[in-house]
């Protein structure tokens, strides 16, 4: 795998991203500054690519530090809880504040999303049967549990309607102005490449870590930091999408290994592409209609996602 | 000089180290032996800080281990375990660069690099040190993960168990080296070893623990013999000399409990 194929694929499918959708838009509109085509280009299609950029390099990225912390293949944002709980903290912030700003449900998923994939953790540490498949599945589990919990709340207060919202990862309602909160993810995935190290290292446990002089609990917590702020600023912005933080990282380990400071850089722009490429088949499949990509994310990841369990068991251990 | 002062852990009520007081000769393979659960292992962990004795203390040079900090203590004291188990897709040479964390924080120097050439060409990893550790046999696998605590560069190496799951010919491999490291480069090697054949031939000094306390700590010579092992395992076990080395053969032995 090749750094430039990388880059240029997402370059094309960035501009093939810019210039499909309900509304023909040539290059030569845009030269009029003021026509209706210029006016939607930058209103709508441009936060879109920018939405799908950040969303994809940064749930690959979250993915990509929960299994080097879990030690575990199959543990990511979807399959630990984290997108659930998530979704939790939003809906507890309105049900507790009335007129809930966006920067109270902000506090409230980010601090949800970090004591759920807590939680999670310390499930993890107690549990004596670590096999590389039966740890997800408790994952999926646990999830479900906060999952049904949520859906509980809301449905006795009538927000299910609201909460199914942030269920179906969608680009479709990304216009400027709705999806700004994604940029927060940048300085995430920055600080997840200066500790690109530091996790690896602690990827190989704590007596590990510890050998090494590096204070094992501290870049935990960071590490789980991190991945609290990427998924609480994605799911906030487009919902859930599923999979992604999976098979992403796990593609890229199967070529390059686990050393983070090599491999962040390709999880990145696979996300990238993968979300672009599931994007543009959802936008083109019934144009001028879409289909949320949380659809055709889950569609094409579970299926690469059971190749990966039936093929990959012998490498995931 | 790591001297080991009344350590003692407990697990619930049950002591597994009690009162063990031990002085580390720097410069010589020192191997620790006993039957399984005499607490070896929880010895080892806490000499190398990765477990809180209850009481007592482990000096490094005069100082308790535990108001060391931790990148330093990682430039003299280095611990293996288990290396088996870990699951990282690495390639040998990260493996190995790995060990110059505590020096360089991952941004490797020119001198690091230097030390991570040695380490590879001391261990003959030299062909395969672009091979996924998990393309490697268990011996190549812990030949890599000896090669980073070379690079660690640091004066005292832990070792627990490290023939676990090796077959003889990689064993006698891995024996051979540490008993270099210390010949050539001067280092301190202390060692977990099952296997008593093992202790009597390579080290220079051997600990025995029993139910958690120390029971016989000598030169090996004054170690070997049948009185001695028979305190340690209750087993009447014959030493055979060849070729200036004591063999047990503790095979058909008559065992008192």
């Amino acid at each position: 795998m090749k750094l430039w194929i990388l880059v240029i694929a997402t370059i094309i499918l960035s501009f093939i991203s810019l210039f499909i959708g309900a509304i023909d838009i040539k290059i030569s509109d845009l030269l009029d500054w003021s026509s209706d085509e210029t006016q939607i280009f930058l209103i709508s299609r441009v936060p879109r690519l920018m939405a799908i950029i950040l969303a994809g390099a940064g749930m690959s990225i979250a993915g990509l530090i929960m299994q080097a912390l879990s030690r575990n293949k199959f543990v990511s944002p979807t399959t630990a809880g984290t997108l659930d709980a998530t979704k939790l903290g939003i809906l507890i912030s309105m049900l507790f504040i009335t007129n809930v700003t966006y920067t109270q449900q902000v506090i409230f998923s980010f601090a949800f999303a970090l004591v759920g994939t807590l939680v999670f953790m310390q499930l993890l540490d107690r549990i004596k049967f670590k096999d590389a498949i039966f740890v997800p599945l408790i994952g999926i589990m646990y999830g479900n549990i906060l999952s049904s919990i949520t859906t509980f709340f809301a449905y006795e207060a009538d927000l299910i309607q609201n909460i199914s919202a942030w269920l179906m990862g969608s680009f479709t309602l990304i216009i400027s102005g709705r999806y700004e909160l994604l940029y927060v993810s940048i300085p995430a995935v920055i600080l997840a490449y200066i500790y690109a190290n530091k996790f690896t290292v602690a990827g190989m446990g704590e007596e590990f870590a510890k050998n090494l002089g590096l204070s094992y609990k501290v870049v935990l917590n960071i590490g789980l930091i991190l991945v609290a702020i990427i998924s609480t600023t994605v799911v906030l912005t487009v919902g859930v999408i599923p999979f992604l933080g999976l098979i992403v990282p796990n593609i890229v380990s199967i070529y390059l290994g686990d050393n983070l400071r090599k491999t962040i850089p390709y999880t990145m722009l696979l996300g990238v592409v993968f979300l672009l490429i599931c994007d543009i088949i959802g936008r083109i499949i019934i144009h001028p209609y879409e289909i949320p990509v949380n659809v055709t994310v889950a569609v094409i990841g579970s299926a690469i996602f059971l190749i990966m369990l039936f093929r990959g068991r012998a490498y995931a251990k | 000089m790591i001297e080991i002062k009344g350590l003692t852990k407990q697990y619930g009520k049950k002591p597994v180290v009690e009162d063990v007081s031990v002085t580390i000769e720097p410069g010589m393979i020192t191997s620790f032996i006993g039957p399984n659960g005499a607490g070896k292992s929880t010895l080892l962990s806490m000499v190398s800080r990765l477990l809180d004795a209850d009481t007592g203390e482990v000096l490094l040079d005069k100082n308790d281990v535990k108001k060391w900090k931790s990148t330093e203590f990682a430039k003299r004291v280095s611990i293996l375990r288990q290396a088996n188990y870990i699951n990282v897709r690495l390639t040998v040479r990260e493996l190995v660069a790995f060990g110059r964390y505590p020096y360089s924080k991952g941004r490797l120097t020119a001198e690091d690099n230097r030390f991570i050439d040695q380490a590879i060409e001391y261990m003959n990893l030299k062909d395969m040190e672009d091979k996924f550790l998990d393309e490697l046999s268990g011996g190549q696998k812990q030949r890599a993960f000896i090669a980073m605590v070379i690079a660690q560069d640091t004066d005292y190496i832990l070792l627990d168990e490290p023939l676990n799951n090796l077959d003889m010919k990689h064993s006698v491999q891995i024996m051979k080296i540490l008993r270099k490291l210390v010949d050539e480069l001067g280092r301190t090697v202390v060692i977990v070893l099952h296997d008593i054949n093992f202790a009597s031939v390579y080290s220079d000094r051997i600990v025995a623990l029993k139910d958690g306390k120390l029971v016989k700590n000598g030169p090996t010579n004054e170690i070997i013999n049948s009185v001695a092992l028979r305190e340690i395992y209750d087993m009447d076990i014959p030493i055979q000399e060849q070729d200036g080395c004591r063999i047990c053969v503790y095979f058909n032995s008559h065992t008192t409990s």
